[in-house]
């Protein structure tokens, strides 16, 4: 009797739940970012940090975990976190401690990872990033905490043969990271990537890490659930940790694959977070799908405790501020100047600001110069960008100093150049590594004077005296007939002033 | 007098003299325990270099080099500190074929003084152990009694200057490993205020707790290991930049009006008789030589016990997790990674050390932590605070190293808590951070060696050194050797 009370409870429920579409439910995500800092050496030792060196070439007794050997921490790492927590407006720890976190795995040379557990260098900060929302306005994602680690090794998993052979590469233990945890405030897989974007530009920015992510040097964790209404209430589903996240594009389509994924469980089955514990979720790039890895009853028992080789770090007023002085413009700085001072489009100056601080620092200096912040952006934005893009070269290498690349805008602002020459002459520019004066004497670019033009203009009249007709009975678009033929009788002459001189003549 | 009846100062003297050549000094030692070890077994092994590098100093001092203060003299160093190309194997099975690829801060230090590492000492497997029947590699025995323990964790090291088998060695203290076989021993032994001496190359048992310290007959010996050991190391974060002094220009400096701290809780209860009436004959030693005797009291000193067998295995489960079979220690055979795991450290280790890693990992569990590893630290803290106000009254603390003489061996193998009283005295030092030494006083009245304890300010090392100079200017106990060949007591 009760069973069959139950059931019919449940298929109402069952019922219930499939009544709700996909877009009432809300996708809660928390990101775990985790930095590879730009030091030369490793957190606790002297060794290099480099990457792809030959296996176990980068090691020593303190980072293989020999017996007796001790942690010494990197006091360059240290400053490096200051300085990212500063940039995300965290508040910095007067006094931070080292704990271990104990777990056995053969890349983990020492069997714990020298990790902060609850003093991290780094406290409550916030980034603000840009969406696609209709107000325009950021969205504020509050940071909890971001604290410094040791990295693992390399576990390399030889399976070409029948003995299945491990080996381990401890290259990599000890290389400093620096984890930034963010609060739930995430809302969809679009901003976890305009996070992540914005979170990378900056640490380009402040010259923390070079986010490889290729190499590692950026991954991420996305802890994501759903908060469903029914009935009045919200519902939460289990909480789903997709790990090791190596591409931006992976992080977008595995919360949106997940949201997905989560909503049509709990459709089927109503588990919440109430009736399941945490899953630990891998992304695989081929199917495109998050799998199971583990489920955890509880929160893996890491037994942390301080580590008693390492004292704790004070850091002192003076030592923040010297940092806090020392801190280039952010991003969002740059992009309101650009805005709100050279009158770019939004969307605009995002383009030149992602592009890193030498590009900003190009724009500017030609925008000074040529004096019209819009044909700068449009030169730059456009065709400086995309030979950078092409061929796959900085801004610091590209061939045409800013000095150069100025005197070729106000040519063309004075109309001395057209459009079209003025590209050609840039061309010239880059293929050669020439100034602008020497590109326009290559090409043959001259000057054409009045009386030059007004033959011009008398030859084309004569020539073309039935599209003169049509002009004068009105239809003025055909005059565009006339400059075309005007280019190819001289190439130099400027189109504007061609049809400025044929109107005149024309209809008088 | 034969060299092994020298102190190491005078031995020092002599190389410097030219009455003795470093070959001489090094060979004779190496025959003693070539002949002796078998019986005391407290190498666990011995260098093959220590000759030629001998050879060497005798050949620089001939040729007009300056060399180092402790240039030609051979040194026993506990096996639980690196050696670079030495076997360095802390009394476990899992470090048996495992040798060390540096030299620990404190060897470095004693070579470049010139001293020679002439062997490695047994030890309580990991240190884990106060009377080093818990080595793999078998038990030392006490040259005073050889059917008595030499005290542990570092009772090689005592043996084998009570027994001349070197005349000093280099221990390494967690809650008394030095001054309990010390006292067992009838030597001399030196705990230096945590930081004071770098614990890099020291295999960790408890990182807090760990330092090294010399093991000598005499105090002079002690201050003058001290003299090199001694000083900040930046390889050793948790290393003291406090200023070292030299503590042999101190040595005679008038004890008159020093005040001694007696704690009368620590000569009552338990304490064995004969231990209770030398140490009071001590203390009328030191009031002979002008000392102000004062009562104190530690009233969380019952508390140390159990407070240390909490920090020390939470640490110690930590520190011996690198024990994996992965790198460079002994792997158990396996199909598959857990296996291999679970065999070679349930082979590797001994009972005792997976006694404490269990322990250690139980206390730091979550829901257990605040219980036990927390409530231990505070404990540790209210330690340290009574020692800072008992130090407001006076300069030295002084008590029994040790409950009881030397137990038998066997005795308290099948009872840890009777094995873990023997450090009721020692590890309150630890748990504070403060130095503290052991100094024989007259042997009970069977001849077994009793130990005096005192303790000082934290850096006040010397003032230790200075009152047991002094004490040992005025009596001989520390300068008895045991009859050979050793025997038995009963
Ligand atoms: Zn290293």
């Amino acid at each position: 009797m009760e069973d069959s009370v139950l059931n019919s409870n449940s298929n109402s429920q069952s019922n219930n739940r499939q009544t709700v579409p996909f877009n009432d439910a809300k996708i809660i995500i928390g990101l775990e970012v985790h930095v590879q800092l730009d030091t030369d050496s490793k957190l606790f030792c002297g060794c290099s940090t480099r990457f792809g060196e030959a296996a176990n070439s980068q090691t020593c007794v303190v980072c293989t975990g020999m017996p007796g050997a001790l942690p010494v921490i990197n006091q360059r790492a240290l400053e490096l976190s200051i300085r990212t927590g500063l940039s995300l407006n965290c508040r910095i720890a007067r006094s931070t401690k080292w704990d271990r976190k104990n777990y056995f795995y053969p890349d983990l040379p020492k069997g714990y990872q020298i990790s902060q557990f609850d003093q991290p260098i780094c406290g409550p900060g916030h980034l603000d990033i840009q969406t696609t929302e209709a107000s325009g306005q950021p969205r504020r994602i509050r940071i909890e905490r971001a604290h410094l680690e040791e990295d693992a090794g390399k576990s390399i998993h030889d399976e070409s043969n029948d003995r299945q052979s491990s080996k381990i590469d401890l290259n990599r233990t000890g290389t400093p990271l620096l984890e930034i945890v963010t609060y739930p405030d995430i809302r969809t897989a679009a901003e976890a990537k305009a996070f992540l974007s914005e979170l990378k530009l900056i640490l380009n920015y402040i010259d923390v890490s070079d986010c490889n992510m290729q190499q590692g040097n950026l991954r991420c964790d996305a802890n994501v659930n759903l908060h469903i209404p029914l009935r009045g209430q919200q519902i939460a589903t289990p909480i789903v940790e997709i790990k090791n996240l190596n591409s931006f594009r992976a992080v977008e389509r595995s919360i949106t694959f997940e949201a997905q994924r989560q909503f049509e469980g709990w459709q089927e089955n109503g588990v919440t977070i109430a009736d399941a514990p945490k899953q630990t979720r891998g992304w695989n790039d081929h199917t495109q799908m998050t799998t199971l890895q583990r489920e955890k009853e509880d929160s893996a028992d890491y037994r942390y405790f301080p580590d008693p080789d390492l004292i704790a770090v004070k850091i002192e007023e003076t030592q923040i501020k010297q940092i806090r002085s020392q801190l280039v413009q952010l991003p969002a700085i740059l992009r309101e100047l650009l805005v709100k001072e050279y009158n770019l489009k939004p969307d605009d100056a995002a383009v030149i600001v992602s592009q890193g601080r030498g590009v900003v620092d190009y724009f500017l200096t030609v925008a000074d110069g040529c004096e019209n912040s819009r044909v700068a952006n449009n030169w730059i934005g456009q065709e400086v960008l995309r030979h950078l893009n092409e061929s796959n070269q900085t801004i610091q290498q590209y061939p045409v100093s800013h000095q150069q690349f100025t005197e070729l805008l106000k040519l063309v602002i004075a109309g001395t150049l057209d459009q079209t020459r003025g590209k050609e002459v840039l061309n010239a520019m880059v293929e050669h590594s020439i100034s602008s004066e020497e590109a326009i004497k290559q090409l043959g670019i001259k000057s054409v004077d009045n009386s030059e033009l007004v033959t011009l203009c008398e030859t084309l009249m004569d020539e073309n005296q039935n599209v003169v007709e049509q002009i004068r009975s009105g239809n003025e678009k055909a005059i565009g007939m006339l400059i075309g033929k005007a280019r190819k009788k001289n190439p130099n002459a400027n189109p504007g002033l061609v049809k400025a001189m044929l109107s005149k003549m024309i209809t008088g | 007098m034969t060299l092994s009846a020298l102190n190491a100062d005078v031995i020092v003297d002599q190389l410097n003299a030219g009455d003795l050549t470093a070959t001489d000094c090094v060979q004779h030692f190496l025959d003693r325990i070539q002949t002796h070890n078998a019986d005391l077994n407290a190498f666990i092994s011995v260098s093959d270099t220590a000759l030629e590098q001998a050879e060497t100093i005798d050949k620089r001092r001939k040729a007009g080099e300056s060399l180092g203060c402790l240039a030609g003299l051979p040194v026993a160093v506990k096996d639980g500190i690196c050696v670079s190309g030495q076997p360095t194997t802390a009394g476990s099975k899992m470090l048996e074929n495992f040798s060390a690829p540096y030299d620990a801060t404190i060897v470095e230090r004693l070579k470049s003084a010139g001293a020679i590492v002439i062997g490695k000492t047994n030890m309580d497997e990991f240190a884990m152990g106060s009377s080093t029947e818990n080595s793999y590699f078998g038990s030392t025995t006490n040259p005073w009694a050889t059917d008595r323990v030499p005290g542990g964790s570092s009772g090689g090291s005592a043996a084998c200057v009570a027994g001349r088998l070197a005349p000093v060695a280099i221990g390494s203290d967690t809650g008394g490993s030095i001054r309990q076989p010390a006292s067992f021993c009838g030597i001399t032994g030196l705990k230096p205020t945590y930081g004071r001496v770098s614990r890099y190359g020291l295999i960790a048992f408890a990182s807090s707790l760990d330092q090294i310290g010399p093991m000598t007959r005499t105090a002079k010996e002690s201050a003058l290991l001290m003299s090199v050991i001694a000083g900040f190391d930046p390889r050793d974060s948790t290393s003291s930049k406090e200023h070292v002094s030299d503590a042999l220009t101190s040595l005679e400096t008038p004890l008159k009006g020093i005040r001694i701290g007696v704690c009368r809780d620590h000569l009552h209860e338990g304490l064995h008789w004969e231990v209770k009436t030398k140490i009071n004959d001590a203390i009328s030693v030191f009031k002979q030589l002008g000392a102000n005797i004062e009562e104190i009291e530690l009233p969380h000193s019952n508390s140390a016990v159990a407070a240390y067998y909490i920090i020390a295995p939470c640490e110690a489960s930590s520190n011996l997790a690198r024990y994996d079979g992965v790198r460079y220690s002994f792997r158990a055979q396996a199909n598959d990674l857990e296996e291999m795991y679970r065999n070679t450290r349930g082979q590797g280790f001994g009972d005792e050390v997976k006694q404490r890693i269990i322990l250690g990992t139980y206390a730091l569990s979550s829901g257990y932590y605040e219980a036990y590893y927390l409530k231990a630290s505070k404990v540790r803290r209210l330690i340290k605070q009574d020692y800072d106000e008992a130090f407001q009254k006076v300069d030295l603390i002084l008590g029994p190293t040790t409950p009881t003489p030397a137990f038998k061996l066997g005795q308290h193998t099948q009872d840890p808590l009777a094995m873990y009283l023997a450090d009721i005295f020692t590890v309150s030092a630890n748990l504070a951070g403060i130095p503290a030494m052991s100094v024989p006083v007259e042997p009970s009245s069977t001849g077994l060696p009793i130990g005096l304890q005192l303790q000082g300010r934290a850096f006040e090392e010397n003032t230790l050194l200075r009152a047991a100079h002094q004490f040992q200017n005025e009596t001989h106990w520390h300068m008895t050797s045991p009859a050979e060949p050793w025997r038995t007591q009963s």
